[in-house]
């Protein structure tokens, strides 16, 4: 085999492309990207044995922290979890409408959040500027709601925390329809930029089949044209009390993730809408019983794709096994597919295309591939770390 | 000992130094507001490079520290360079020589290959990227850019003599008056970009990409060289075009008010093309000036063989 000589570009461990820290390891000759190595793991806080150690109801503040822009989603997913487990409850109407509307208000604002962010790894500093302009309305929603910018804190298996002020609709629902236009506007600049288009288009492609294989999941799968939501394919809160489409495009470069997200934008806005209108008064949570043994599981379609928890109960008041799948780590692998035969130049946004949320991945199960077998283990862990870098070490020797 | 003085202080790099550092504020503060930001105070860019200076200086290991450390250098003495010739030449009408343009013209590539040698000169993969594309983006930028300049030589009659140039250009109007000294202007501004190294050319710095890229090891007293002679270009290339193609100015003060006042706009154009364009990748960059530009450049060169 004839050996080239390749040279390591390293993004991370800390690096300006990323908020959080991460290592990507670009093999690359000249500016084509031949290989990738992607390292996690700097952002483990053992979120998953903390909560085993919580009774259920502080277990979603504890969740809550796992991210910070995608604060609610785990605790939407974690409290079905918890119903799930006790299979009869009854949970009032008018809280699932506002799980509704909370869920996707935290689309709207993320979805901006990436805008920027994808404007900053390009150079393009003002989109930047102007998306996280422009999402501070959102945040005020939530403060007007929950008392908070971040972390809302609205979530407790049998319903929700706080009831939205039937005086702040009209308030909410105007600051939304401002919305419009300024989505309108990143559409514009985003659809008929010939710069933006020569950038993005072609760039870093998942095919339907990489997907699949993939199993990747959120806005990445549906940019490659396949219909794949939670909310549509397994309802739960209200989304199945409204009226939406699941946005799709069949392209599956950068330019339909970016697409695909700017729409879902549109959707999200329409959801809380319709929810805001046709949110029937009530009690917003139910008496919750002693908690059973048993087992249960909740997902929530985040902002970047499903987000799946499993509970296990032994009847005590805290669980014996708390699970946490975040997209992001289905949405990583797909780097294999997406980054290699690119440019260096490209590598940032292709990275940043599928809106990495570390701080979600990172409560640390590993798969091994070949065996399916999950290594939970701390000395296993540490073993595998090692024979990882003694693997590293023997590849670096030989090249 | 004139021409020491002149080099040092006026219209040197005491003078370049001190306009460029506000130019540069000129541009933070228009990039503040159009992205809905306040903006820093006038004398924020003093600051910053009085602190540049204070730093400590670290030089990476296994590198020649004479090479590392003069690289910068070289670009801050060619800018003064390009500079001093341009003000002497606006300043005292009918003092030029034969080949200054020529002359300017070399000069300006130096910062760029000065950028080179310090990425090299580093040891780091990431600015031996940020040095090998900046090697490409020369390659791409100087052919258009010579040819958009031979529209004001004709222009002139042949002259390669830069007052010569304004003096044409004062006599019978602007280069950019006529159609052939528009399409010139164009391309000559896109380069202009592109040897300012801003946004959309802005490869080999790449802060998302490369963090800093040929700049990464630099750190304290070289790397405000560099900086300073980043934002001292920033003054004295849209002089240069102002000279070639906005008609140049004299020495008489309403001459040179008029003069600066053509610069600003050059400097807030600019600004602009950097605030509203993502980066381009390397071979878009490279395909954009050897295709379309030249193009452009080779039919603004005919028309103006025409006389238009």
């Amino acid at each position: 085999m004839a050996e080239k000589r390749r040279t390591i570009i390293p993004i991370g461990p800390y690096h300006p492309l990323q908020e959080e820290p991460e290592f990507y390891k670009l093999f690359v000759e000249g500016e084509r990207i031949v290989d990738i190595d992607v390292r996690i793991g700097y952002n483990h806080r053992g979120i998953e044995k903390l909560a085993e150690s919580k009774h259920y109801d502080q277990i979603v503040y504890l969740i809550e922290r796992i991210c910070g822009i995608c604060s609610t989603s785990h605790p939407i997913a974690y409290v079905q979890a918890v119903e799930d487990i006790m299979g009869d409850i009854e949970i009032p109407e008018r809280a699932l409408y506002i799980r509704s509307i909370i869920g996707e208000l935290e689309r709207v604002h993320s979805h901006l959040l990436w805008l920027g962010l994808a404007g900053h790894f390009l150079g393009y500093n003002t989109v930047f500027m102007w998306a996280w302009k422009y999402r501070e309305p959102v945040l005020d929603i939530f403060e007007v709601i929950s008392g908070n910018r971040n972390h809302y804190a609205m979530l407790k298996p049998g319903g929700v925390r706080r009831d939205i002020d039937d005086d702040a609709i009209p308030g909410i629902i105007k600051i939304l329809d401002d919305l419009i236009p300024v989505l309108d506007m990143f559409k514009g600049a985003v659809l008929d930029d010939p710069v933006l288009a020569a950038r993005l288009k072609g760039v870093g492609i998942l095919s339907k089949k990489d997907i699949v294989e993939y199993s990747a999941l959120g806005p990445v799968a549906r940019a490659s044209g396949i219909e794949i939501d939670v909310r549509k394919d397994e309802p739960y809160a209200a989304y199945d009390r409204v009226k939406w489409n699941v946005i799709t495009q069949q392209e599956g470069d950068v330019f339909a993730k970016a697409v695909v997200r700017i729409l879902e934008t549109y959707e999200s806005i329409s959801i809380i809408k319709q929810c805001l209108q046709k949110m029937p008064k009530g009690p917003i949570d139910a008496e919750l019983k002693d908690i059973p043994p048993g087992e249960g599981i909740g997902h929530h379609e985040a902002p970047r794709g499903e987000t799946f928890h499993y509970v296990r109960s032994d009847g005590t008041n805290s669980p014996v096994r708390h699970k946490v799948r975040a997209p992001t780590f289905m949405n990583f692998p797909t780097f294999k597919a997406s980054v290699i035969g690119e440019r260096v130049a490209d590598a940032t946004i292709i990275l940043a295309a599928i809106d990495p949320c570390y701080c979600c991945t990172e409560r640390m199960s590993v798969i091994d591939r070949k065996s399916g077998k999950q290594l939970l283990a701390g000395e296993q862990l540490i073993k595998l770390s090692q024979e990882r870098t003694k693997e590293i070490a023997r590849k670096m020797g030989r090249s | 000992m004139k021409t020491i003085v002149q080099f040092l202080i006026f219209p040197g790099f005491l003078f370049t130094a001190v306009v460029g550092l506000i130019a540069s504020w000129i541009d933070r503060k228009v990039t503040a507001r159009v992205q809905w930001r306040v903006g820093p105070p006038w004398y924020q860019p003093f600051v910053d490079m009085v602190k540049l200076l204070g730093k400590e200086t670290i030089i990476p290991k296994g590198t020649s520290a004479v090479t590392f450390l003069t690289a910068p250098l070289v670009g801050l003495a060619s800018v003064t360079l390009i500079s001093m010739l341009l003000w002497l030449t606006l300043l005292n009408p009918g003092k030029g020589f034969i080949g200054d343009l020529i002359v300017v013209l070399y000069l300006s590539v130096i910062p760029a290959v000065s950028i080179i040698i310090g990425g090299f000169a580093s040891r780091n993969p990431l600015a031996s990227l940020g040095a090998s594309r900046e090697m490409k983006l020369v390659l791409g930028y100087e052919l258009p850019f010579v040819l958009a300049l031979l529209v004001p030589v004709i222009k002139a009659g042949g002259s390669i003599r830069l007052d010569e140039i304004v003096a044409s250009q004062m006599a019978t109007g602007a280069t950019a008056t006529s159609l052939s000294g528009v399409l010139a202007l164009i391309v000559a501004i896109m380069c202009m970009q592109a040897k300012l190294t801003l946004v959309p050319f802005d490869l080999p710095e790449a802060e998302t990409e490369l963090m800093g890229g040929a700049y990464i090891e630099y750190s304290g007293p070289p790397l405000a060289v560099y900086k300073l002679t980043k934002h001292m270009f920033m003054f004295a290339l849209p002089i240069f075009l102002v000279m070639t193609f906005m008609g140049g100015f004299g020495p008489s003060p309403i001459s040179l008010i008029l003069g600066l006042l053509k610069y600003v706009a050059l400097l807030v154009i600019i600004v602009l093309i950097r605030n509203t364009n993502p980066r381009v990748r390397i071979d878009q960059a490279v395909r954009f000036f050897w295709g379309p530009m030249t193009l452009f450049a080779i039919v603004a060169v005919a028309l103006a063989f025409l006389g238009w």
